[in-house]
């Protein structure tokens, strides 16, 4: 057969060979599937080590541990909290992420707004809704402009203890 | 002088006894090979009953991962639904409930509001969402470059150094979990925060959660408390019909939420 034939069939191959060439050197070595297969977890194997060493902001203030990551130096206002209302709330949620603070403690940026405390006491008329139980406010009517810990103690909220 | 049989039959004992491999004959033990792999899958249960709408598990998921806090994307967000009396239901979820929900009035996007007499709500409840990691993801599926993936411990990631941010997974998502990261151009998505989960945390919306209303576990430990729940109470998951075998579970489902 004449060689004009062959010849598109060699463009095919250089162009084929070049490609393969640019892969082997640019994809990384690591690449892989685990016990997933290659239809769900084809994926660059050190990927998963650059998201573990990703550092954390939060500590362990949550529900399931009770603050005791902050008890250890504010025992007492920890304590005061717990007994109380709001002593299912995490200190993280109004105090900031504190995960180095124990190290590095460095004033926190605390929320003191009133759209914080308006998350769980704006009074919204949802009776079946868990919400329903928290006591509420309209926070059109209610000191309209003013903070609301001026008045309250947020770790101590009941209404005798206002400040 | 020997036979033409013992020959063959000494050759192939030989063969055979040269062909084990030293490291086949030691004795494997269970314990250490469970230890080196330990056997985790994570789920999510989320119970509807308990959630309120504060949208402190929003604030902290952003905070956490650097989501930025105006911008309309977000890992998780709430859902509210209300029902009214006269038959009509509102669902809206103003800017993912990052500030929670501190009015009555329903966003119904574009800028409009409808405010919904009190005494014509009927039923109402929040809802929190977040990416499913499903057993057969469609998004990783989809993936042309092998950027996004399933670990072997059941959360599904995306590399974001890899990914070319095609938007192919975001269109395969069946619960819109994933999004385009406005200041690192790739996807991003829930990772069910895996950088907390391998340094023994919880991930940052279960742990700012005041109710209780997330909880995480090892899927594959039967004396899991999480599991527990999930073993033996009345849970569902969002559009099963997909086949993508979400790995959130959900107390408290009701057919419109999806």
């Amino acid at each position: 057969m004449k060689s004009h034939v062959w010849r598109p069939l060699y463009v095919v191959i250089v162009f084929v060979v070049a490609l393969l060439v640019f892969r082997f050197f640019y994809v990384p070595n690591d690449f892989g599937s685990g016990k997933r297969g290659f239809m769900y977890s084809y994926h660059r194997i050190s990927n998963e080590m650059e998201w573990k060493n990703q550092p954390a902001k939060y500590g362990v203030s949550g529900r399931e541990r009770m603050h005791e990551y902050c008890s250890a130096c504010h025992g007492t206002v920890v304590k005061v909290r717990t007994e109380k209302l709001h002593g299912i709330i995490p200190c993280e949620d109004c105090h900031g992420p504190a995960m180095n603070h124990p190290e590095k403690p460095e004033k926190l940026n605390i929320d003191r707004s009133r759209g914080l405390c308006l998350r769980c006491h704006t009074d919204l008329p949802y009776t079946t809704s868990e919400r329903h139980r928290i006591p509420g406010i309209n926070p059109k009517t209610h000191n309209t402009g003013v903070e609301c810990v001026k008045c309250h103690n947020p770790h101590n909220p009941s209404l005798e203890g206002m400040k | 002088m020997m036979e033409r049989r013992e020959f063959l039959k000494k050759c192939i004992l030989i063969v055979a006894g040269a062909s084990v491999p030293i490291s086949a004959l030691t004795l494997i033990d269970p314990k250490k090979v469970l230890a080196a792999n330990p056997d985790i899958q994570w789920a999510f249960l989320v119970d509807t009953n308990r959630c309120v709408g504060c949208g402190f598990c929003v604030k902290a998921c952003k905070t956490e991962n650097d989501i930025p806090l105006e911008a309309n994307v977000s890992r998780t967000w709430v859902e509210r639904y209300v029902y009214t009396k006269d038959d009509k239901r509102y669902v809206d979820s103003p800017k993912a409930a990052l500030d929670g929900y501190t009015e009555s009035r329903i966003d119904l996007g574009r800028g409009e509001f409808k405010e919904i007499d009190p005494k014509n709500v009927g039923k109402a409840f929040f809802v929190p969402k977040l990416c499913n990691h499903c057993s057969s993801p469609a998004c990783t599926q989809v993936c042309p470059v092998g950027a996004t993936y399933k670990t072997d411990d059941g959360v599904v990631l995306v590399d974001q150094t890899w990914c070319i941010g095609c938007g192919y997974c975001i269109m395969a998502c069946p619960y819109a979990a994933r999004f385009f990261h406005p200041v690192k151009h790739v996807v991003d998505k829930c990772t069910f925060c895996y950088h907390r989960l391998s340094k023994g945390l919880d991930s940052a919306c279960v742990n700012a959660c005041p109710f209780g209303a997330r909880k995480m576990g090892n899927i594959h430990d039967p004396d899991d408390p999480i599991t527990k729940i999930i073993m033996n109470e009345r849970v569902g998951v969002l559009k099963d019909e997909f086949g993508t075998k979400p790995q959130a579970f959900y107390i408290g489902l009701a057919q419109e939420v999806r």
